[in-house]
């Protein structure tokens, strides 16, 4: 097999963090190349750097032993590096012809300025055909002059994957390609894959689901914090060794500190029963004692956040019931399960956490005032002096409360929606990664935090993909995979090294897009 | 046929149907005289509704043009009064300031990242501000080669006459559809209107189209306005005050979806023709007020908006069949 593409040292800065620290990745001529990392690990940014989506701010590319530094997708196109992402990126309101062929539409005469107006008349007939002539090669079929909308998101898809091999012709890379296909459809996506690597294509394939890796991959990649955590063949890494690299967990680290345990007397402050959401969440039973951590582990598309949506009432149950502090409680959307005493601090605090534009103080407040509701305003006094507490109590690093909290650090800002929930005083507080895209020096404050809030006798689910951590402070951990419990540790169980065996355990059913 | 053409067929039903029933109401209206008139009389909302639909097809919107058919008719009407410059000159340069003036909308629009409607209505106040600069009063159009144009038209059996502005309405939107339906620019604008990232991602040149579409739009909000001032030889800056919103109007009876991205250039021709239709429907009842008018393209425009939901969700449920 010889060299295709290899990118050394590949850096790229974000305000505030780095989404890719010096990383390597290379791809030989004929070869699927998994590409695999839990959220935020870096590999959407390094799959942008190398189709110009963005540029690169350090390290070099080398194509076909050339440098390139591709400026935009359509340079990258030029180049022989194709995309498909997840949600196909075609326009269902063109033809599948005009799809295929935009940009390079067969034409005749030359009446109109070249670069202005393409050129001339559109040969409709030669562009049917030579549509359909492209989908032949993947054993498609189809009308050509429909609008793309009538196709199924599968046969887009291949859509797209020929469009992208026919312009590209070197790399295609594909993003989550089997997300949203059935079984059936994904044995059809890995067939044209695999006819496209015997044609001499290097594939990248991008997906959470490890049967599908190991079913198609020759050799696949692991990213973690912007940085490679190894890369291997297939054939020659099991599946456990696989989720530690992703995970992070070395295994000569040894364990540290663990919580005290919770007195078995302590009274239950949350607890579900047969609790799940048809497609989202199996059916789960769990009570959470006043003063405990219980961990939420397993990989990315476990089923984690849609647990913690389910309990918050974000995504409503269809089965099972709960209890709050020993009452029923309905939990059918958020205002009931922060009426029912729960607190929910969202993974992705940009979108669904801070407001950028409001100050630190506006946004401690934000659900305190909602919760008295709009006719009576907390007084501006008190909502200062509420503020300046919370900046003490959790060491929120800002020069003053009433600085817009989308110019503080990623840490800080976590903490002010740890703040905001505080204030409400929840029983039963959910944090979503918790630690997620903050700098490690403000992890260690964030677990302080945790670990007084569990002294202070409040419950937490934390679902956290830190696995050190997370048994540093954990009482309990729960472990998903396919959207179910499959196993709970407890007492000398949480463990780092015991979590990554439990998420590595028993392999699902192979082709399992479901 | 695809169901892209499926919106024109609907539109075109409904002006046959029209059409029908006036004339079994009064036969005289299925006459080339009546034809001739509707064609002549819409000439310049034709033409600035092709403009319209192209820009409306690529997802933007174009609030300006009835202040540039104004803007146009007085400075044609006032650079033949002031100066000795020949029509056919003063046309020249008028296509090239209207066309300047679209092209730099458009730049604008993509280079602020504005919302087209804002950067549109800004040069709606502007051309409209321009005209009453040039002049307030009502200027009238005395010229031989003008007087030429107005009256030249070609008769048709039945004494109906086919005018040369009704010609050059025709041909504009003979032009706007070979540009849309044939040409890869027509693809562009297409792609542009349906998801204007994911054409970007397809290696459309966004930022040299949208300003084009624009630039086109200006080109025929000119054109419309020279073909205006021929239709009633004068100048007058409070002339055509709505005449985007009843491009709109066209463009959407026309089966063109408003958000962008699905429509065709001859519906937008079937657009205006029924608007016309009607306006000669209310002139031969004559006791009906002319605000019938506005009520019926009123229920029109509901009735399509709604036809066009539909056809929508039958496209989605195909796709997911």
């Amino acid at each position: 097999m010889t060299r295709l593409l290899e990118a050394r040292g590949l850096t790229k800065l974000f305000p505030g963090t780095k989404a890719l620290d010096g990383v390597d990745f290379d791809l030989d001529r004929g070869e699927v190349h998994a590409l695999l990392g839990e959220n935020g690990a870096g590999k959407s940014t390094l799959i942008k750097c190398l189709t110009g989506a963005y540029r690169r701010d350090g390290g070099t590319v080398t194509l076909d032993g050339a440098q390139i530094d591709p400026r935009t997708t359509a340079d990258a196109q030029r180049l022989g590096i194709g995309t498909v992402y997840q949600e196909v990126n075609l326009l269902p309101n063109l033809t599948v012809a005009e799809n295929l062929l935009i940009g390079r539409q067969p034409v005749r005469g030359g009446m109109l300025g070249r670069g202005m107006f393409g050129g001339g008349m559109i040969r409709g007939g030669a562009q049917a055909r030579a549509a359909a002539d492209l989908l032949a090669g993947y054993g498609l079929a189809i009308d050509v002059t429909k609008p793309l909308a009538a196709y199924s998101v599968a046969v887009q898809q291949i859509v797209a994957i020929a469009r992208a091999v026919a312009l590209s012709g070197k790399v295609l890379i594909l993003d989550e390609p089997t997300a949203s296909l059935d079984a059936r459809e994904v044995e059809g996506l890995f067939r044209t894959i695999r006819d496209l690597r015997g044609r001499g294509l290097a594939v990248v394939f991008i997906s959470h689901f490890l049967d599908q890796v190991y079913a198609i991959a020759d050799r696949v990649t692991v990213l973690r914090n912007g940085r490679n955590a190894g890369s291997a063949r297939a054939a020659d890494l099991d599946r456990l060794s696989l989720v530690r690299m992703m995970l992070g967990h070395d295994l000569h680290a040894v364990d540290g500190a663990r919580a005290r345990p919770v007195p078995a007397d302590a009274p239950v402050a949350a607890a579900f029963e047969g609790f799940g959401r048809r497609g989202a969440v199996a059916p789960f039973s769990l009570a959470v004692r006043r003063g405990e951590a219980v961990g939420l582990a397993g990989l990315l598309g476990s089923g984690r956040t849609e647990t913690a949506e389910t309990i918050f009432g974000i995504t409503p149950h269809d089965s099972g019931t709960a209890r709050a502090a020993g009452r029923p409680a309905a939990l059918r959307n958020p205002r009931e399960a922060i009426r029912a005493g729960f607190g929910f601090c969202p993974e992705d605090r940009k979108t669904d956490g801070i407001v950028g534009e409001l100050t630190v103080r506006e946004n401690i407040l934000l659900a305190l005032q909602a919760r008295r509701g709009w006719s009576r305003p907390v007084p501006r006094a008190e909502q200062g002096r509420i503020a300046a507490d919370y900046i003490r109590r959790l060491d929120i690093r800002t020069p003053s409360a009433e600085k817009p909290v989308g110019q503080l650090s990623g840490g800080n800002q976590q903490k002010v929606i740890l703040a905001r929930w505080l204030l409400m005083n929840p029983d039963f507080l959910i944090l979503d990664e918790p630690t997620r895209g903050i700098d490690v020096g403000a992890h260690a404050e964030i677990i302080r935090v945790i670990e007084e809030l569990c002294a202070r006798g409040m419950s937490l689910l934390v679902i956290s993909s830190e696995l050190e951590e997370l048994s540093g402070y954990a009482h309990r951990v729960l472990v998903l995979r396919d959207r179910a419990q499959v196993a709970e540790l407890v007492g000398e169980d949480v463990a780092a090294d015991r979590i990554v065996q439990a998420i590595a355990a028993t392999p699902a059913q192979v082709g399992g897009a479901a | 046929m695809s169901a892209r053409f499926l919106p024109l067929l609907a539109t075109c039903a409904i002006f046959v149907a029209a059409y029908a029933l006036a004339w079994m109401q009064y036969p005289n209206i299925l006459s080339t005289r009546v034809m001739g008139n509707l064609l002549t009389d819409n000439a310049y909302l034709g033409i600035a509704a092709v403009g319209m639909t192209i820009v409306i097809l690529s997802g933007g919107i174009d609030l300006s043009i009835g202040s540039v058919i104004a803007f146009s008719g007085v400075f044609i009407a006032v650079m033949l009064r002031d100066t000795g410059l020949h029509p056919l000159a003063v046309f020249a340069l008028l296509l090239a300031l209207t066309t300047a003036f679209g092209l730099c909308m458009g730049a604008l629009i993509h280079a602020l990242e504005m919302p087209a409607f804002i950067v549109t209505l800004a040069g709606m106040f502007m051309a409209r501000g321009l005209a009453y600069v040039l002049s307030i009063d009502s200027v009238p159009i005395d010229d031989p080669f003008f007087d030429a144009l107005s009256s030249s038209y070609y008769l048709l059996p039945g004494k109906g006459r086919f005018t040369l502005i009704a010609g050059i309405m025709l041909l504009v939107v003979l032009a706007g559809s070979l540009l849309i339906h044939r040409t890869p620019f027509g693809t562009r604008v297409l792609a542009i209107g349906g998801d204007a990232r994911t054409a970007g991602l397809l290696g459309v040149p966004v930022a040299r189209t949208i300003v084009a579409v624009y630039g086109i739009s200006g080109f025929c909000a000119g054109l419309a306005g020279i073909v205006f001032a021929i239709y009633t030889s004068a100048g007058y800056s409070l002339a055509t005050v709505g005449t985007e919103l009843d491009a709109i109007a066209a463009v959407v009876i026309g089966g063109t979806l408003l958000t962008g991205g699905s429509g065709t250039v001859p519906g937008t021709l079937v657009g205006v023709l029924i608007m016309g239709l009607i306006q000669t429907y209310i002139v031969f009842d004559g006791t009906l007020s002319s605000w019938w008018t506005r009520i019926v393209i009123g229920a029109l425009l509901f009735v399509f908006i709604v036809l066009q939901k539909g056809l929508l969700r039958i496209a989605a449920g195909t796709a997911r069949g």
